[in-house]
């Protein structure tokens, strides 16, 4: 051991670049937690001499307004700190619902871009460079006036059959009471969901096996939607609708779909389909030509081809660019601001914001949700991406 | 949401907050030469630019009125609208010397919010508006009704209050922008649309159809409106104060725009120290001993500021009621100059 280390020329620690490699490292992370000390305390500083408000004890205090939209139980009365659960949920109700129709109409338009037939396939071009070169606030502020608009007052309604009520004020659906023997149908739909499931890995496996298929959607319908209608039926059907009526200003009882929302998850989902299909389009044409050929020649019809062999090889390309536009239309979703929709920006961020005071507190808290949000989908997209990436053989 | 951001960032590292501006707003203003002024940017009779980017309205008239009292020099107050949401936030991190925007004077405001009003340049309080299709008379009929409300003001929450104490139902759509708010209200959306009466003689005037909507005769709150400035800075609070008073002062002295020159040979003692041209009541304030002088001569009394903007001289049409002189039946009443 000592022979070794008199053998080498002993060098200064300021020599290795090892040590000098971590001295970098501890000097920027040094800088970096002063200037946040720093900027913490300053405005710490500057707030007490100010004499603002600081810290979260507003969180407990009566916030005093009224919220359009609430999925959980808020009233008045209740405080900011419910406030800010209400607009979280709608914030999460109105991404969660935006992701799931822009993906559908995305990938519709754009494998309609590729289509043979031209029109098809200009149609699809048309929309998406139109709608992709329209700001999205402008986009959403013509969605909710032309909702607006077209829409009838309260006293002429658009009747739907089955009892739905259309007209400026929202969507007015009847709304399911169940009775006690309505479990039975619960319990079917459980049954029916869990049946579906072990019959899909069953179907996969045997035609892994054999290669024979077997007809998967419709055995699942009617596993999770026939089954329990059946049992519903059975138990002497027992449930019970409110449905909407006028009373002198408004509709009363059933389920209330706010025109607010409603321009918001049109907006948003026809935006972020626009960009979708780009990326579904440059997913596709990744994927090269002779796979297609190959699964022609292996009789494969185009819709089985696309869906078997084509779209599973693009999914790789697609997901990542995919994941950014999930998170770009949840973070768009705070435009929700511009048109009223009580979302956690116009809620928390404003409202509250404005009432408390509390700037710093209430950004950094709203700052911390979206990042949340973010990190979560995009964990969750690549975690998919992750499996996908293992089916490759 | 970005521009808070931005404030924020501002505020806590520069520090603007406190460190740099407070006890000298007003060697500030004169440094930069214009008053920043946060003010009210659709709001008619109060704050409004036209298409030529000049501004009228009560509050924008307080601004110059601070900008002649200091610069001799109306055009040097500088405007910087603000919605109802961001004006707090804008004060706060000194992005402007003072709000004067059609601002409510309540105990939070005047505590957490770290800031202090200065005097009461208008009483007001809230209304309803409502089609008159609908047939209300009252502002008591009104549960179960949709209203249509803008964020981040006293009235969102004087709403709530009147519907839960009067046990009626209600169903509030709030925009960030009292714009969207009254486009909402005139497409339909809303059964009524409330703010204060003020705003709503105000507001009225984008309605398609004026006509068509009366204004219900309650008055659910207390509005008392006045410009505000940051804690910690008592010289320019004094300023901001001294400049309404100076002007109601003046109304109740006769003097106006027209005669304030005729009224500096005035032999009445308290033309003399209002003008200047007895003692030293503008040194103490820091300003030049012909303060109000300047005032008056560039905008005119508190009357004659009134008539113009929402008065008879405007399309507004307003009565003077609470905000008539204290000696006429009203509730302006201004402590003296001596
Ligand atoms: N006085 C109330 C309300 C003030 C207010 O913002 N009023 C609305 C309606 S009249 C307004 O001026 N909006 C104009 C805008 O935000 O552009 C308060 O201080 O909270």
């Amino acid at each position: 051991m000592a022979a070794v280390e008199t053998s080498r020329p002993k060098a200064l620690l300021i020599y290795n670049p090892k040590a000098r490699g971590i001295a970098y490292q501890v000097l920027l992370c040094a800088l970096i937690v002063f200037l946040a000390w720093s900027a913490i305390h300053n405005a710490a500083e500057n707030l007490a001499r100010a004499k603002i408000a600081t810290g979260f004890g507003f969180w407990d205090n009566t916030a005093g307004f009224d919220i359009s939209q609430t999925l959980i139980e808020y009233s008045t009365t209740s405080s900011y700190g419910r406030a800010f659960w209400v607009g979280l949920l709608n914030t999460l109700l109105i991404a969660g619902l935006g992701v799931v129709f822009a993906t559908i109409l995305g990938f519709i338009i754009g494998i309609a871009r590729l289509s043979k037939n031209w029109l098809v396939a200009r149609m699809a071009g048309f929309y998406v460079e139109t709608i992709r070169n329209i700001p999205l606030l402008l986009q959403l502020l013509f969605w909710y006036n032309a909702v607006l608009k077209a829409l009838p007052s309260v006293r002429e309604s658009f009747t739907i059959p089955g009892g739905t009520l259309l007209n400026n004020r929202g969507l007015f659906l009847p709304q399911p009471v169940f009775g006690p023997a309505a479990r039975f149908a619960l319990i079917a739909l459980v049954f029916g969901i869990l049946a579906a499931i072990v019959y899909q890995v069953w179907a996969r496996r045997r035609q892994m096996a054999t290669g024979q298929q077997a007809p998967i959607l419709w055995v699942s319908l009617g596993l999770v939607v026939a089954l329990p209608l059946a049992v519903l039926a059975l138990s002497g059907f027992p449930v019970t609708f409110i449905y909407p009526e006028s009373g002198r200003f408004n509709i009363r009882g059933g389920i209330e779909v706010l025109p607010e929302f409603m321009a918001l998850l049109f907006g948003l989902v026809i935006y972020t389909a626009a960009f979708i299909a780009e990326v579904v389009r440059a997913g596709i044409l990744a994927v090269v030509r002779g796979q297609t050929e190959a699964a022609y020649s292996l009789g494969l019809r185009p819709g089985p081809a696309l869906r078997l062999v084509v779209i599973p090889q693009a999914m790789r390309v697609i997901v990542p660019p995919l994941t950014s536009q999930y998170l770009n239309l949840t973070k768009n979703s705070t435009l929700a601001v511009a048109i009223g929709y009580p979302d956690l920006v116009q809620i928390f961020a404003g409202t509250v914001l404005n009432q408390t005071g509390q700037a710093v507190e209430v950004i950094v808290i709203t700052m911390a949700v979206y990042l949340t949000i973010s990190l979560v989908t995009s964990g969750l997209m690549n975690l998919y991406n992750r499996r996908m990436a293992l089916v490759e053989r | 949401m970005k521009s808070v951001v931005i404030r924020l960032a501002l505020a806590a590292v520069v520090g603007i907050v406190a460190s740099a501006a407070s006890a000298q707003t007003l060697n500030t203003i004169k440094t930069r030469g214009s008053i920043n002024c946060g003010s009210n940017g659709t709001l008619a009779g109060f704050g409004l630019p036209d298409s030529q980017g000049r501004w009228t309205g009560l509050d924008v008239d307080f601004c110059k009125a601070l900008a002649a009292a200091i610069f001799n020099d109306p055009s040097k107050a500088k405007f910087v609208p603000l919605t109802a949401k961001d004006r707090f936030t804008a004060l706060q991190s000194g992005e402007v010397d003072l709000l004067a925007r059609n601002t409510t004077w309540t105990s939070s405001r005047d505590t957490s919010l770290g800031m202090n009003f200065t005097a009461i340049n208008y009483f007001d309080g809230q209304g309803f508006m409502v089609r008159k299709a609908l047939k209300v008379n009252s502002a008591l009929e009104l549960g179960d009704a949709a209203v249509c409300v803008q964020q981040g003001t006293t009235t969102e929450l004087n709403l709530a209050d009147y519907f839960r104490a009067n046990k009626m139902k209600l169903k509030t759509v709030t925009f960030a922008t009292s714009t969207e708010a009254v486009k909402a209200y005139d497409a339909g959306r809303c059964d009524a649309y409330t703010t204060d009466a003020s705003g709503l003689a105000g507001e009225r005037l984008r309605l398609a159809n004026v006509n068509d909507h009366v204004i219900l005769p309650e008055v659910i709150s207390k509005e008392p409106l006045g410009p505000a400035v940051r804690h910690g800075d008592d010289q320019w609070f004094d300023i901001v104060k001294w400049t309404h008073y100076a002007m109601v002062n003046a109304e109740e002295f006769g003097i106006t725009q027209a005669n304030v020159d005729d009224q500096k040979k005035s032999d009445n003692p308290d033309i003399k120290r209002l003008l200047g041209t007895e003692g030293k009541h503008g040194e103490a304030l820091g300003l030049p001993d012909d303060w109000a002088y300047r005032i008056i001569k560039h905008v005119g009394n508190y009357g004659e500021s009134f008539e113009r903007n929402v008065g008879q001289g405007s399309p507004l049409k307003i009565a003077r009621g609470l905000n008539g002189l204290w000696n006429k039946g009203g509730l302006q009443f201004a402590p003296p100059v001596r």
